[in-house]
């Protein structure tokens, strides 16, 4: 198979880089993109065309123009729920980062006891949101949790029923969930960091404080940014972890988005502001891919110039 | 969420296509999936169940089914058992997509007239009348939420479950108090718990419709039970009562009062973790449905058979309108036959109704579960143990001159959504009483 070899990309114009070699490689996108439109263009299409509509999941669709975006926007839970999950996304963005960079920094030298310790950190990776969820649900438990069963009384706390401490619950178990795999992220990518770098900054007399400052930081930026994309755009979707956990409460306190979206119209029977709902969630997504991706730079240029 | 550039093929791009796809799958398997194998009209002889799991309610379920297998050995009914809320979300959805069970199981009210909205299930009214021995069997005051616009569209089925207050004899003689004889009562035995670190009440907030129980009784002996046939009635603006708004201020000052057990908003209901609140005596008192009787008998070890458990319709509101022999509860629970089944499936169904579900082995097992039976004649079959109180539940059921069916039920699926988020507010301070009653008067008749 010939055309598998992709020609020597330095030869190559970079202006030209839509055109010539894509007539040989587009193909192997079609697997991908079947698949992409199945389960997410031709949904997609019909979240839209629902939000249009007027459905109680059980009966008959009627079209009903703008009714369901009004009633959707107009509802006082929308905004509360963006805020809460904006909220959730932020910090849990702003706990998980700098933990799984130095994680990863750490894992990816290669010693032997390290190895040991990855395979701990890796374990929460394993378990599904769900078995973690009601864990925490029984371990936090104000009557017959932790804090009861050893009479600590710090841990005596309403964590899941107060509002304020359930949002801080959730934001540690999402990091507590997350960060094995942002660290194994971040290890591979620190990995990949030639260690002609670090030998040359050593003959110049650096420290590892200055090392990891001058060197590794600003080579694994571009995956601090796809490490970045995945938590703030996986985090719009939260719903398992949060549905266990609070089911969205206390009240409405943990009612995200997609929560909401499930309530409005799985709970409620409102297909249409719940399609709305969806339609928002996904703009919010494309958006902030967006926004990283800018963010980034151009993100072709090589992080390796000079070596 | 969806970057579909596909031209750009830099590290990024696929990276952010890939979270996209992954954030779908994810919103993919998040929503109720229906992998029931046995749909309705399957023509193979062989009706589908669905109903709840769990104790006390599944083996007497499957009990029933596996006498009538084994009495029509050519038409078969397949069971599948889930979870209360689980169940609820499931049936919804599919119904909604054509793939309802052959029997669907419910609480009638609300849920079934959506589900007669659009013509899903099948109207039973000739079929009973052509049956009269079945429709005589059955008690006639369970029928009220099986029939939406004068017709039957649910056979009442199982057992009468009157919601009542259950309290911990050992609890009350810590602090050598007597059960309350009425709200005045309750307000005094408060601080008295709280003092000896009892929790007055066992709550599971979480679960919404548990604090709804509270609602129900609180509405009912303050303000009368007209508000709520007003509320169902669809009548603009029932809620705007002064007795209404007094009774949520007395509902938010039992919370300020801490009446209700510390973190009850993260406890949940189909856990059982309020009932085991009550029978290891870290709660006094806790309002539940009469089923509450049959789990904490097999849950609590020896606290139900040592005599532990007290029970009491909820004690009146001095100066309140309601009748304290009124209660709330689910005057039954319904099965429908899906109207999308074969003809067969449905004969079968009709079957099941007419033969195994109003026998007598059907009878003495609800019986035997602490379950007073929709079945007439059960009085003599209250023996043993739980003699004392089925003969209660029975007597508050067959006494109560409003007997009123849960609101989340009765409701609408969008209007009972709305109550359960605004009751849950309510307990969390989180809105006013004003505020509710204008929420709520905002989704009558929806």
């Amino acid at each position: 198979m010939t055309t598998l070899a992709p020609p020597a990309v330095r030869v190559q114009e970079p202006t030209t880089a839509k055109g010539g070699r894509s007539g040989s490689v587009v193909w192997m996108a079609i697997p991908a993109l079947l698949m992409f439109v199945a389960f997410g263009i031709i949904p997609l299409l019909g979240v839209i065309a629902l939000s249009f509509t007027t459905w109680d999941g059980i009966g008959d669709i009627h079209p009903s123009g703008l009714d369901s975006w009004t009633a959707a926007l107009k509802d006082p839970g929308l905004p509360h729920a963006i805020w809460v999950t904006f909220e959730i996304m932020f910090i849990s963005w702003l706990v998980q980062t700098p933990i799984s960079i130095m994680i990863g920094v750490f894992l990816a030298a290669t010693k032997k006891y390290r190895g040991f310790l990855a395979v701990l950190y890796f374990i929460p990776l394993l378990l599904s949101s769900a078995a973690i969820s009601i864990t925490y649900k029984a371990l936090l438990d104000p009557n017959f949790g932790l804090g009861a069963g050893f009479g600590v009384d710090w841990l005596k706390q309403d964590w899941l029923g107060d509002s304020k401490l359930a949002i801080g619950v959730l934001i540690f178990v999402v990091s507590w969930q997350y960060i094995p795999f942002h660290s194994l992220i971040y290890q591979g990518a620190v990995r990949q960091i030639p260690t002609s770098m670090y030998e040359a900054s050593m003959i110049d007399g650096a420290g590892r404080v200055r090392q990891f400052f001058s060197i590794t930081l600003p080579q694994i930026k571009y995956t601090i940014i796809t490490s970045s994309t995945l938590m703030v755009v996986g985090s719009l979707t939260f719903f398992d972890l949060i549905y266990v956990l609070t089911g969205g409460g206390p009240g409405d306190s943990t009612r995200a988005l997609a929560l909401e979206m499930y309530q409005k119209g799985f709970m409620a029977n409102l297909m249409g502001p719940a399609s709305c709902i969806a339609v928002i969630l996904v703009l919010s997504g494309v958006v902030l891919a967006q926004l990283l991706r800018r963010l980034g730079g151009r993100g072709d240029e090589s992080m390796q110039e000079g070596v | 969420m969806f970057n579909s550039n596909i031209s750009r093929r830099n590290f990024m791009g696929l990276t952010a296509g890939a979270a996209g796809a992954a954030a779908l799958a994810a919103c993919g398997s998040s929503g109720p999936s229906d992998k029931g194998s046995s749909s309705g009209g399957s023509g193979s002889g062989s009706a589908s169940y669905w109903s709840l799991s769990g104790e006390p309610g599944e083996p007497i379920r499957q009990a029933a089914i596996d006498r009538f297998n084994k009495a029509n050995p050519d038409t078969k009914i397949t069971p599948t058992f889930f979870q209360n809320d689980a169940y609820k979300q499931k049936i919804k959805t599919a119904i909604g997509a054509g793939q309802a069970p052959t029997l669907i199981w419910g609480w009638g009210g609300g849920g079934l007239k959506s589900y007669v909205d659009a013509n899903q299930v099948v109207d039973l009214t000739d079929w009973l009348g052509q049956n009269a021995a079945v429709k005589d069997k059955i008690l006639p005051s369970s029928f009220g939420a099986g029939t939406v616009n004068g017709k039957v569209y649910a056979l009442p089925v199982e057992t009468v479950q009157p919601i009542v207050l259950y309290y911990n004899k050992k609890a009350f003689a810590k602090i050598g108090a007597n059960p309350p004889q009425s709200y005045g009562d309750i307000l005094d035995l408060i601080p008295k718990f709280n003092a000896k670190g009892i929790a007055p009440f066992s709550l599971a907030g979480q679960s919404r419709w548990t604090n709804m129980m509270w609602l129900e009784f609180m509405l009912d002996r303050q303000a009368g039970s007209e508000v709520f046939d007003n509320v169902f009635a669809g009548k603009a603006g029932s809620w705007s009562d002064p007795q209404v708004l007094e009774m949520l201020t007395k509902v938010q000052d039992l919370v300020k009062q801490k009446a209700f057990i510390n973190g009850f908003s993260s406890i949940t209901a189909d856990s059982n973790a309020d009932q085991a609140l009550l029978y290891t005596g870290k709660a006094a008192m806790m309002v539940h449905g009469s089923w509450s009787y049959g789990i904490q008998k097999a849950d609590g070890g020896s606290f139900v058979k040592d005599g532990g458990l007290g029970w009491m319709n909820f004690p009146p509101i001095d100066g309140g309108k309601g009748d304290p022999s009124n209660t709330v509860g689910n005057p039954g629970q319904y099965l429908s036959i899906s109207s999308k089944a074969s003809a067969a499936d449905q004969e079968t169904a009709k079957k099941f109704f007419s033969t195994t579900l109003v026998d007598d082995d059907e009878k003495a097992g609800w019986v035997k579960s602490g379950g007073v039976p929709v079945l007439k004649n059960s009085d003599s079959l209250f023996t043993g143990d739980d003699a004392q109180f089925l003969k209660d539940m029975s007597a508050i059921a067959s006494g109560a001159k409003t007997f009123a069916q849960s609101w989340d039920q009765a409701l609408s699926p969008t209007a009972a959504e709305t109550l359960l988020d605004n009751i849950a507010k309510l307990f969390q301070l989180q809105v006013t009483p004003q505020q509710w009653v204008d929420n709520m008067n905002g989704v009558i008749g929806k």
